[in-house]
């Protein structure tokens, strides 16, 4: 890959004014939805540049999420690997993935513009949970949007955010999934968009959405940089994450951008296989479209309409991808790839049995990228190759879907 | 707008000369059947309706509420293709009546823009309303209706400013379509106390008529809108008729009869 030519091509400020990566994002909304675009986008541009609120985010981030999480070198997994493999400890931040910075961060701002209520779109839960903390903690009413679907299939989720004073709306139209709750979330908007911000989970959606929720996850690249380099001595040769929406590679590979010599990979979820077509990788195997707000890579038929996508995991189970992603797969300085289920899964079973780790499925769609790309790059690089790998979030969450693939369930 | 001649102009001017306002009647293209949703739109057409609104049906239709997601889930379900609105459309302008398209953007950018202004000015299409596209991301819509002579119609909202009213104004041609309220689609007992505020601000930085829609679904409701816009946008509460029927003629029969009622209501203007 051309790294160096793809350096070039970054300008300084991205996304424009008007939340364009090139020719992908922007807004593709309702009129209705514009002045609350609109605010929220000053007040995302007026708290980046206010010392206050970055000490406040920063505290919180500190002091109530646990972060710097750990840059760990995965020693016993990195034998298996046939690299140097360091994880981003992301699944050590309370409430257990890197979602915890962008619900703080949102929280944050919707106290800023004066709003008192806050809403939700969720798939397995894990963004839902984490709002509900967020609305807890800044005593803000919270309702979350969750596919009929989703909700029976992730019982307990549902329970976690009632029991944080939450109240979790089932979705009956459509698919009844992810992107069926997301649709639900932007009407709720369009009507209550007075006292209401819609409090996001992934860096998707209609400017400025893209580039505050990466703003607000960012540090993890920006960490994991400095970690490195006091660990090393110097940068990894690459940064790997798995991709849905995207705000966790985002988040990691945001510090690397202006690094040539850092290659950034994203694996998206293959599910049963590319050509099964039974998968959730927008990417790869999806076409320029619109979608929820945003233009991007979408999964669609020939007439424009969303296809249902295909993921053993949840969290990467939607049919588009963040507009900044598509950006870098077209400029060429990220590099896109499909992961199987089963291949997320033996690498997830590998991390468990080598550290001791159990991983979220999301992040274990990167430990199985990493695994496909370590021998290609020691080839390239004459030398087993550094790699720093995003493990986005744990697997406590997963715990009930890894027991069925692997037939370890007691039947009772 | 534009030096350009509008397609719909003309039905304004005369409803305006004869005192009263224009009634818009919306159904998704290919609900129940592509047959059956030309059927209803004749009917509605036959029992007053002068407008008739064709729905391309999406499958993530973020502006809608209930009625309409499941008059376009039964649609897709059924199979309808983007190219079938066309011919739609064709059957249903060879009554004479105008008909407008509204749709949300991915469908109009997956079959290509241009080939779908061709087609679409090709089958007697007045032209398109487009309810998740602002001027601002319309450059090659604003260049394929130029090029095939068709309207535009961008929709504003009580939230919208001055200056967005005038800029959003200023890129459509035919009708401004004004949302009564802040929220979805869908009948709503009482018409929107912020409407008529939002239409007399509009008519401050326009010309163009101005369609109002959003929760109408009587035809006392009908006759209070159009006491201050120059259309009248039913979808819902017609669709429904279709919903609610036990069977196809008992779904048209309902519809003719609300149609009728809702074309008395815009020709009693209250004013």
């Amino acid at each position: 890959m051309s790294a160096d030519a793809a350096k070039t091509e970054v300008p300084a400020q991205f996304p424009d004014a008007a939340g364009h990566f090139g020719t992908f994002g922007g807004r593709f909304v309702p009129e209705a939805l514009v002045a609350a675009l609109d605010e929220l986008a000053n007040a995302h541009q007026a708290a980046m540049a206010d010392e206050v609120f970055r000490d406040e985010f920063a505290g919180l981030l500190r002091d109530y999420a646990g972060t710097p999480s750990l840059l760990y070198e995965a020693r016993r997994f990195s034998a298996q690997v046939g690299a140097r493999v360091l994880l981003k400890r992301e699944d050590l931040n309370h409430t257990g993935a890197h979602k915890v910075r962008n619900v703080l961060g949102q929280a944050l701002l919707t106290r800023r513009m004066g709003k008192r209520r806050v809403i939700a779109e969720t798939g397995a839960g894990q963004h839902g949970v984490a709002t509900a903390t967020a609305a807890a903690l800044f005593d803000l009413e919270c309702v979350v949007y969750m596919g009929q679907v989703d909700t029976e299939r992730q019982a307990l989720n549902v329970a976690r955010m009632r029991m944080l004073g939450a109240t979790v709306v089932p979705v009956t139209t459509g698919s009844r999934t992810l992107k069926d709750a997301m649709n639900e979330a932007m009407r709720d908007w369009v009507a209550n968009v007075d006292e209401t911000h819609y409090l996001i989970g992934t860096a998707a959606g209609p400017h400025p959405f893209p580039a505050l929720v990466r703003d607000f996850v960012r540090g993890i690249g920006d960490e994991a940089r400095a970690q490195c380099l006091d660990l090393t001595g110097g940068l990894p040769d690459a940064v790997t994450a798995c991709v849905g929406g995207g705000s966790n590679a985002l988040g990691i590979f945001h510090a690397f951008t202006d690094d040539p010599q850092v290659r950034l990979y994203g694996f998206e979820a293959g599910g049963e296989g590319m050509d099964t077509g039974r998968h959730a990788a927008s990417i790869t195997g999806g076409s320029t479209g619109v979608l929820h707000g945003t233009r991007t890579f979408v999964l669609q038929d020939a007439d424009g309409q969303t296809q249902e996508s295909h993921s053993i995991s949840a969290g990467l189970d939607y049919p588009g991808v963040g507009p900044e992603h598509a950006w870098l797969h077209d400029t060429g300085r990220a590099t896109y790839q499909p992961v199987t289920d089963a291949e997320a899964m033996a690498a997830f079973e590998l991390l468990c049995r080598t550290e001791g780790i159990i991983p979220a499925i999301e992040s274990a769609h990167a430990l199985a990228g990493t695994l496909a790309i370590a021998p290609k790059l020691t080839a390239e690089l004459g030398r087993p190759p550094t790699i720093v790998v995003n493990l986005s979030g744990r697997g406590d969450k997963d715990v009930h879907t890894a027991g069925e693939y692997f037939g370890i369930l007691d039947k009772e | 707008m534009s030096e350009r001649t509008s397609r719909i102009g003309a039905a304004f001017d005369k409803a305006r000369a004869d005192g009263r306002a224009l009634l818009v009647g919306c159904m998704p293209a290919g609900y129940p059947t592509v047959e059956g949703s030309i059927a209803a739109m004749k009917a509605m057409i036959s029992a007053g309706v002068d407008v008739i609104e064709v729905e391309i049906p999406y499958s993530d239709p973020m502006m809608d509420g209930p009625v309409i997601q499941r008059a376009s889930e039964i649609a897709l379900a059924g199979g309808v293709r983007t190219r079938d609105t066309v011919r739609i459309i064709e059957a249903v302008a060879a009554t004479g009546a105008p008909v407008v398209t509204m749709t949300y953007w991915n469908p109009v950018e997956r079959y290509g823009v241009d080939a779908f202004a061709r087609d679409l000015a090709a089958a007697g299409g007045t032209g398109l309303v487009t309810p998740d596209l602002i001027p601002e991301e319309a450059g090659e819509w604003l260049a394929a209706s130029d090029a095939h002579g068709l309207d535009r119609t961008f929709l504003v909202a009580p939230s919208s400013t001055d200056e967005r009213l005038a800029m959003t104004a200023a890129h459509c041609r035919g009708f401004v379509y004004a949302t009564a309220i802040m929220g979805v689609t869908g009948a709503r007992a009482q018409t929107s106390q912020a409407a008529p505020t939002l239409v007399s601000r509009l008519r401050e930085v326009t010309d163009l008529p101005v369609g109002v829609g959003l929760g109408v679904g009587t035809g006392a409701q009908a006759a209070t809108v159009a006491g201050y816009a120059d259309a009248v946008i039913v979808g819902s509460a017609l669709i429904r008729c279709l919903l609610d029927a036990p069977d196809e003629a008992a779904g048209l029969a309902a519809l003719r009869a609300l149609s009728a009622e809702l074309a008395e209501g815009v020709r009693h203007p209250d004013r």
